[in-house]
């Protein structure tokens, strides 16, 4: 009995050494991993973006990922950290809040290529994507004070940081672009993570915007954002998706979406990563790049004038030559 | 002076609906804490009612079930805090914290198997909610001057939870003071001994209350996933228990104050929503933080200058043992 015992021991510590011995992957074995952040995965927005563009790397290249939800700020360097000892050979971070765990696992594993979405590290293994959302939210910005009829707008964030007031930003100056007098009432959900995730509070900044007068209100915070776009579904009002593309929602209240191509960053990240193209260094994506825009589908097509995609897409192309410029906040 | 009434009217409008589960999870602490027993865990117990409310209105379709399956596993879970704090005598803040912590993590943790949509629940159909309840006469009026203003935009156009739980507050002031049950209750929180030595079974009375305490805070997360919202989010209540707690303190353990410390709290919430980015002549725009702390603010301050001393019931968190 005891022999036995030591055997099934000695065989238990042998595979652990295996485990361990084969843990750093070989250049030649590729391991992609995605770490999400507190918004979760199916957010309707931004982290499920990223979710939509790693499935479509899988069923493209049959390449299964390795993926970790954060649900609490101090295990996004732990999650990484571990990504990286288990072998995963390009690791992607969803997120500004990111950076810092990024900057300090990188260093640790210099061999690793990590991806940064939406903030930058500069580091020579470290690729940081960052994306011209006031650009898009400027054209969105637009097509709210197109389809205003009280000449008030509202825009909702959710946690008060600089990234967010770039969407506000943008998103003020295209629906001034339309009607130089136009009101747009600004909120921010709170300034704690747990803004991106509070729709009761979201609906009620929603409701206060209305009783003010707005008849379309943009929302750039993550699952908050659930709640304006019931609010303005419940009041007859339109709302303004981002990220994804929220069109589908609610079909007939839903004006548009300011779509960010987060999918498109993360699947060329992985294929690029895979196909050994993959750089470090900086990708700014703007309306240039097709790295934003504003959605335009069946769903929200009869919201959606001959006229104001007309003149929504002359804006575009003037931003794209440079004839009309859009203040960048967080370049200030 | 028109739109000063308008404005004034529709931030009560919005003080009665974000009041709303405030009202019914304070008063829910209230009988818990005036039988003896202190219960932070009402966070907890409206959170699991949120996600059976949600889930269960999801698959049936009706919100009516929501609401029943919202208030079966609040007062299941205060069954387990009596269990846990009157049948063994444990430590009654320990046991709340614990079913807090257990409810933040199931409820992520089984919408995520059985919806496979993350931690929330698909969002429910038109149907399955608690729609809004527009009262007779309520557009006629809406043209007269102040009254019919107050009539259409603040009395009716709410759903029936926000009826419910402001008809709740007489009826459980009633129950409190004015009949055998109340009187019990209140003994049983300040001198378990002499309940006990008329005859009355303590730890009857704190199941009872605490049964009570069930019902309202399940009420109060059903109005959260499927009245307010049309979906389960993970830790949708924000806060919301911690508050209702504060407001209960606030009120000094009494129905009018703690009605009133509800209403001012959710008052100070619909002032934020209005007042960000507002420019007000001779200040100019206040900072988001600063509104942002004002409920907390005004709570310290009141709590410090006008409130006095906010005395708990006597034998509130402390277990009762019979003299062997």
């Amino acid at each position: 009995m005891k022999k036995l015992f030591t055997g099934a021991l000695t065989a238990l510590a042998l595979a652990v050494t295996g485990a361990l011995a084969t843990g750093p992957a070989s250049a030649d074995d590729f391991s992609p991993a995605i770490v999400f952040d507190m918004g979760g995965k199916f957010d309707k927005s931004f982290n499920e973006a990223a979710y939509n563009g790693a499935e479509r790397f899988k069923s493209e290249s049959g390449v299964t990922y390795r993926e970790f939800e954060v649900t609490n700020p101090s295990q996004r360097e732990q999650a990484m950290r571990n990504m990286a000892r288990r072998g995963a050979t390009v690791i992607i971070a969803m997120g500004f809040a990111q950076a810092a765990a990024v900057e300090t696992v990188a260093k640790e594993f210099p061999d690793i290529k990590f991806t940064l979405i939406d903030m930058v590290v500069d580091l020579p293994n470290v690729q940081s994507v960052i994306f011209k959302e006031h650009e898009g939210s400027f054209l969105v910005g637009m097509a709210a004070a197109l389809a205003s009829k009280t000449g008030k707008v509202g825009f909702i964030g959710g946690m008060d940081i600089p990234l967010i007031r770039k969407f506000a930003l943008g998103y003020v100056e295209g629906a001034k672009y339309v009607n130089a007098d136009i009101e747009v009432y600004q909120n921010m959900t709170g300034t704690t993570p747990s803004a991106w995730n509070d729709p009761t509070k979201g609906g009620e900044l929603a409701r206060s915007q209305f009783d003010r007068g707005a008849d379309v209100v943009y929302a750039a915070a993550g699952g908050t954002g659930v709640g304006v776009y019931q609010a303005a579904k419940d009041a007859g009002k339109l709302a303004i998706g981002v990220d994804s593309n929220q069109n589908y929602m609610h079909p007939g209240t839903m004006l548009t979406s300011m779509v960010k191509r987060v999918d498109v960053a993360v699947y060329e990240a992985f294929m690029t990563a895979k196909n050994g193209t993959w750089q470090g260094g900086f990708k700014i994506l703007g309306l240039a790049e097709d790295g934003v825009g504003f959605a335009l589908d069946k769903y929200n097509r009869d919201l959606v004038s001959a006229d104001m995609e007309m003149k929504i897409e002359a804006a575009r192309k003037d931003i794209i030559s440079g004839k009309v410029e859009v203040t960048d906040y967080m370049a200030q | 002076m028109g739109e000063n009434i308008t404005f004034f009217v529709l931030m009560l409008d919005a003080m009665l609906r974000v009041s709303t589960p405030l009202i019914l999870a304070s008063f829910a602490g209230m009988f818990a804490e005036r039988s003896g027993i202190v219960d932070i865990g009402l966070e907890g117990k409206m959170l699991g009612a949120a996600f059976a409310a949600a889930s269960v209105a999801l698959v049936t379709d009706s919100a009516w079930l929501g609401l029943l399956a919202g208030i079966s596993v609040s007062v299941g879970l205060a069954m387990i805090h009596a269990f846990a704090c009157v049948t063994h005598n444990g430590n009654q803040v320990v046991s709340g914290m614990a079913l807090n912590i257990l409810v933040a993590g199931l409820g992520p943790v089984l919408a995520l198997a059985w919806f496979n949509q993350g931690s929330q629940t698909p969002m429910i159909a038109d149907i399955a909610r608690f729609k809004p309840i527009h009262l007779p006469f309520a557009d006629k009026l809406r043209d007269v001057p102040v009254v019919g203003e107050v009539y259409s935009e603040l009395i009716s156009g709410h759903n029936i939870i926000v009826y419910l739980a402001l008809g709740m507050v007489p009826l459980a002031a009633w129950f409190i003071y004015r009949t055998r049950f109340g009187l019990r209750l209140r003994a049983v929180g300040e001198n378990p001994e002499a309940v006990d030595t008329a005859g009355i079974s303590v730890t009857g009375m704190r199941y009872r209350a605490m049964i009570v305490c069930g019902i309202l805070c399940g009420v109060a997360g059903t109005y959260l996933a499927i009245a307010m919202n049309t979906l389960f989010i993970r830790d949708m209540t924000a806060g919301m228990g911690y508050l209702a707690l504060a407001a209960l303190i606030f009120g000094k353990w009494k129905p009018l104050p703690t009605l009133l410390a509800c209403f001012l709290f959710a008052f100070a919430q619909a002032l934020e929503a209005r007042l960000q980015g507002v420019d007000i002549p001779g200040i100019g725009i206040i900072p988001v933080q600063a509104i942002q702390a004002l409920p907390y603010i005004l709570t310290v301050l009141l709590l410090a200058g006008f409130v006095g001393k906010a005395i708990p019931p006597k034998a509130s968190g402390v277990p009762y043992v019979k003299e062997k």
